[in-house]
This record gives structure tokens, sequence and C-alpha cells, in this order.
């Protein structure tokens, strides 16, 4: 027994916004392990150029942005490959965003429509000025030399 | 199921911060708001409560539906959490509703808070973004008004909506506002004012766009028997109903639009739907909330509607989910008049277009000029809506300019996601 026990000083202190109330700085991070899982041969297919999509084996519908099983019929799909060459189906340009992607402000966002495709695709464009864009306009995929695994390893520029 | 009826409610005022008050004591002012509203309800009356709140992350306490429950002197009593983005708030209400209609409880408590203040703008959007499909959506715009964004302006192209009809959206509910004492951004605005504020995404400026919060409600919801017991004008709940779409909304498909019983086949044959351009979630909401409710024709039946105006755009959009108009006139709705208050002064002109009746949207000032603290915004629209109904808005905010001669029956609407979670609610007096 030691009735003179001491916690050891430290020089660190916390960090005060405010005293009345009491504002503190409270910081907090973590690493996930996370899976792309059933979506995989997609990021995979990004770092050989190619864009994939998927087809339902059921009733054919086919997905611009992937998924295992159809959402129509429910049976499973199979992975195609989409075509490169698409059209604007609406389009933004973020001004501000969330703190992530603030450095990377303005950027512009288009949904991707493509022939014979159901649904669309959500990417980046670059190369057109803000007031360029135009629904309807052609676009071409591009992809970056070093693949991040990440949807943002395609983008879009005018065709 | 049985009648359910609400009999009293309670708000904080909705700031861009109260950094003197965590969620528990906000929680805590709203319900003791609602029980000084009701003499001879007390606690020992409540037999258990729902607890609303979007975001762990703007908490950074997981369970604190659970400190909330034992900070209001209500455990053991039975309590859960119920979270579905933006439609938090709705779906609380919805599930204190089931718990009386099942006739699980007597009495249930539904509150909801949210403390957005406690992390930088940049950082909540971030938050909110990561609400979105974090393998495909998140990594490429992360950011909610970006996508609101792109659905307005496939909105603009399939319809010839313009930027004016929505400016004029965000004139009128901050303009509704400066009579709404709990609001946290009342003003007198132009369309100029709004078109000339910081572009946030194109074509959405900043003041087309509500903004974060702190803040609490509270509603206490109750059977029959009780509602007559204590309550002098309770307001019945008569049409429930909510839906859901696609996460990612560039999995939106094409097909059929599900007809309201006033509309016909013939009048969509070419709307290719719902797409980005509308909410399949909120027409489905609506469609089996006007089932139970009795609800022929929404536009000329309802006296009233709060509902969930995060944009301007998505006010608009809404109009046509709800059937306050046709796919595609939403815009001309905004213009003939007829979503704003018949007694105040907007500075506009209407077109004078007769087509639809009066059907004042968002009174209370809507998300954009009270603020949206996420879990408390569908209770704030449900207490609104209550007052309104009641006949009380004078008593509660000092200033009887907002509430409406006659009210009988009244809309709240909660919406999640790009539409992926949307709540509908029918509420009338008695």
């Amino acid at each position: 027994m030691n009735t003179d026990a001491k916690l050891p000083e430290t020089e660190e202190g916390t960090i005060l916004f405010n005293t009345d109330p009491i504002i503190v700085k409270d910081h907090y991070e973590i690493d996930y392990l996370h899976s792309y899982a059933q979506d995989s041969p997609f990021f995979a297919g990004l770092a050989g150029k190619k864009l994939l999509g998927s087809r339902c084996i059921g009733c054919g519908y086919t997905y611009a942005t992937p998924r295992g099983h159809c959402m129509g019929c429910g049976a499973p799909t199979s992975w195609v490959e989409l075509p490169q060459e698409g059209r604007v189906h609406t389009y933004t340009t973020c001004h501000f965003g969330g703190e992530a992607f603030l450095k990377e402000t303005p950027f512009t966002l288009v949904l991707v429509e493509f022939d014979s495709v159901d649904t669309l695709f959500l990417s980046r464009l670059i190369g057109a000025e803000p007031d360029e864009v135009r629904i309807g306009m052609p676009i071409r995929a591009r992809f970056r030399r070093n693949c991040q695994f990440k949807p943002t390893d395609v983008y879009f520029v005018p065709l | 199921m049985r009648p359910v009826y609400m009999i009293t409610g309670g708000i904080t005022r909705f700031a861009k911060a109260h950094p003197d008050k965590d969620f528990r004591l906000m929680v805590k002012e709203a319900f003791e708001y609602a029980l000084a509203d009701l003499p001879g309800l007390d606690r020992d009356l409540i037999d258990g409560s729902v607890c609303s709140y979007f975001s762990d992350h703007f908490t950074r306490q997981p369970m604190a539906g659970a400190m909330v429950q034992d900070y209001l002197g209500l455990c053991p009593k039975p309590s859960r959490r119920v979270e579905g983005g933006g439609a938090t708030g709705g779906l609380c209400f919805q599930a204190a509703w089931e718990a009386v209609a099942s006739g699980r409880m007597e009495v249930c408590l539904a509150m909801g808070f949210e403390t957005m203040s406690r992390v930088n703008t940049w950082k909540g959007n971030e938050f909110i973004a990561l609400a979105s499909d974090t393998n495909f959506d998140y990594p490429v715009g992360g950011f909610y008004t970006g996508y609101y964004a792109m659905m307005v302006r496939r909105h603009m192209h399939e319809f010839g909506t313009t930027l004016e009809q929505m400016a004029k959206v965000a004139v009128k509910n901050h303009r509704n506002a400066l009579h709404n004492s709990y609001a946290q951004q009342p003003a007198l605005l132009s369309v100029a004012d709004v078109r000339g504020s910081s572009m946030v995404a194109t074509p959405l400026t900043i003041l087309d766009c509500c903004q974060m919060s702190d803040g609490a409600a509270v509603a206490i919801l109750a059977s029959e028997e009780v509602a007559q017991r204590l309550c002098q004008q309770p307001v019945r709940i008569t049409g429930i109903g909510s839906g859901t779409d696609a996460m990612r909304m560039a999995d939106r498909p094409h097909g059929e639009v599900p007809l309201l019983p006033h509309e016909t086949a013939e009048e969509y044959r070419d709307l290719r739907y719902p797409g980005v351009h509308s909410f399949r979630g909120g027409r489905m909401a609506a469609k089996l909330a006007y089932r139970m409710a009795g609800i022929i024709d929404p536009g000329r039946e309802l006296d009233f509607a709060e509902i969930h105006d995060a944009y301007t755009s998505s006010e608009i959009q809404t109009y046509e989910d709800l059937g306050f108009c046709r796919y595609g006139q939403g815009g001309r709705f905004v213009d003939a008049g007829a979503p704003f208050m018949a007694n105040l002064d907007y500075g506009l002109t209407f077109s004078g277009e007769g087509t639809w009746p009066r059907l004042p949207v968002n009174p209370s000032g809507g998300l954009l000029a009270c603020g949206h603290p996420v879990g408390a915004t569908g209770l704030m629209q449900a207490v609104f809506a209550f007052w309104q109904l009641q006949g009380s808005i004078a008593r509660h905010l000092g200033d009887a300019a907002l509430q409406l001669p006659d009210p009988k029956k009244g809309l709240i609407h909660s919406h999640a996601g790009t539409g992926t979670y949307i709540t509908v609610t029918v509420m009338e007096r008695v």
C-alpha cells in the first residue's frame, strides 16, 4: 500500500475553445477494413480501364452502377462492359462540399446515361467550364493511370 | 388498430448553436413545455417513448436516446431509437402512432433532437453525405446539395421549372418565419436576394438550402380514451403512409406513375417516371396516407401542409409527389401563389392562375427558415400542425399571423436521402 500515490503530471493540456460553458476540442478517427465484397470486380475493372455494369440474367435489365442482384426481379446479375461514351443526363458544379472534398471545389458532377443501359452512373466531369455543360452533351470515360480502387478512378471529359 | 390523437407538443427554438445545453436538456425543455401545455398530463401517464436523432457522428454518443430517457425520468419504461436520415422525425412520429394504435401504449412520447453545431459546417456536410452509398456516391460527390442540384437540373429540363420559381419558395418560407419566434432564419427576401446569394451547387444558392441547427421537439400521442379525458382540443391522426426508393439516385428506374385517386394514367402518358426529377417514395407515402384518411383530392381537401423543404427545389418536387398539382406543374403552382399565406405580403405578384385553390405550404417557415436539426425536424412539423389545427398558434408564438382561419386537415411530410425514406401523416381537428 502507498498512501502517497500520485499520477504523473504531463505537459499536454486540453484545447479549450470556451469556458462558459466549457467547450473543448475532441478528436476522433478510425481506419476501416472495408470490403467491396460482391462489387469488387467493378473496382478491379477500373484498373484495366474497363467500366463494368451488371445485367440481370433473369429479365435483362442493365445497371450502369453495378449491383449483384436485380432490383426488379431478384435474380443474380452478370458483369457486362459498359460503353465508354455516353451523354450528360443531368449535372451540377459544386462550389462547396463535405470537408474531405473542399480542396477539390469547384468540381462538376454528372449523371451519365449510356445507350442500351437502363440506369445512370454518377461521375466527375472535367475539361468543360460549368457554363459549357449541357444535358445531352456527349462525353467519354477516361481512367486514372494509377488506380486507387475508388469510383473516381473513372471520370468523364467532353467528346 | 384504434384511433390515435396528438394531445400536446413542444419545441425549443432552432438555432445555429445551443452550446449552453446538451441534447438531453434541449429535449427536456421541449418536454416540459408539452407537459405545461396540458394540465392533467404528468410523466406517470406516459407509457414509453420513441427517440429520434439522425447521426451518432454529431452527438459522438451512441445510445443517446437512452440518455434522454433517463434525463426525463422515464426509466424503466420502454423506449427505443428510430433512425432514417432526414425522415427520422417523421418515422419517429409514426412509430409512436403504432405504439398507441396497436394498444401497446395508452400514451407515447415521440422525442427528437440534433446537435449539429458540434462540428464545422463542412464536417457536418460530410456526416450527412456519408448517408449516401459510400462505395459509389460518397467518394464521387460527397455532398447532398450536389445531388439535389442534379435532380432539379433535370426537373428544369423536363418541365421548364425556373430559378425564379425556386427562389419564390425561399421568399415564402423565410417571410412566413418572421412570425415564428422558434425559427432560426426569418427574413424578408426578394427573388434577387436568393439568386444573388452564394452559389453552393449550381443552380442552388445558399438561400435555396436549409441550415444546420441545434434543436429539439416532442409530440405526445394518446388513445381516444386518454385524449378525451385529458385534452380539450386533441388532434386526430387520420392517415399514415411511408415509402422508399433506391439509395443511389442513379438507380432510379423509369416506369408508370402510381396514381392518386384524382389523377388518370392518360395525363402522364408521356412522363418517364420517376427518374431523378421526382420522388417515388413520397408518392407512395402520400397514396397510403390519403387512402387511410379518405382523401380523394389532396389539393382541395387539405387546409395546409408542413413539408420537408430542405431545398427550394425539393419543395417544388414534393408538391407534385403529394398531388397538390400534377407532375411537372410545381413551378406554376408557385407562380400562381397557391402555397402562399393569404394574409401576408411577400413583395411578389402572382399569375392569378385559378387552377389551384390556395393551400399554404410551410406556414411555419419550413426547414428553409426554421432550420433543420434533423431528428427534431419531423416532430417540429407535427407540433406546428397540432397548434395550427388547435387554433392555438397565437398563444404559442405570441403572434396570430400564421394562424389559418379555420383549418380542419393538415399534412406533415418528412424526407430522407435523395427521397430514400419518406413519410406522410394526415392530422385532423376533431
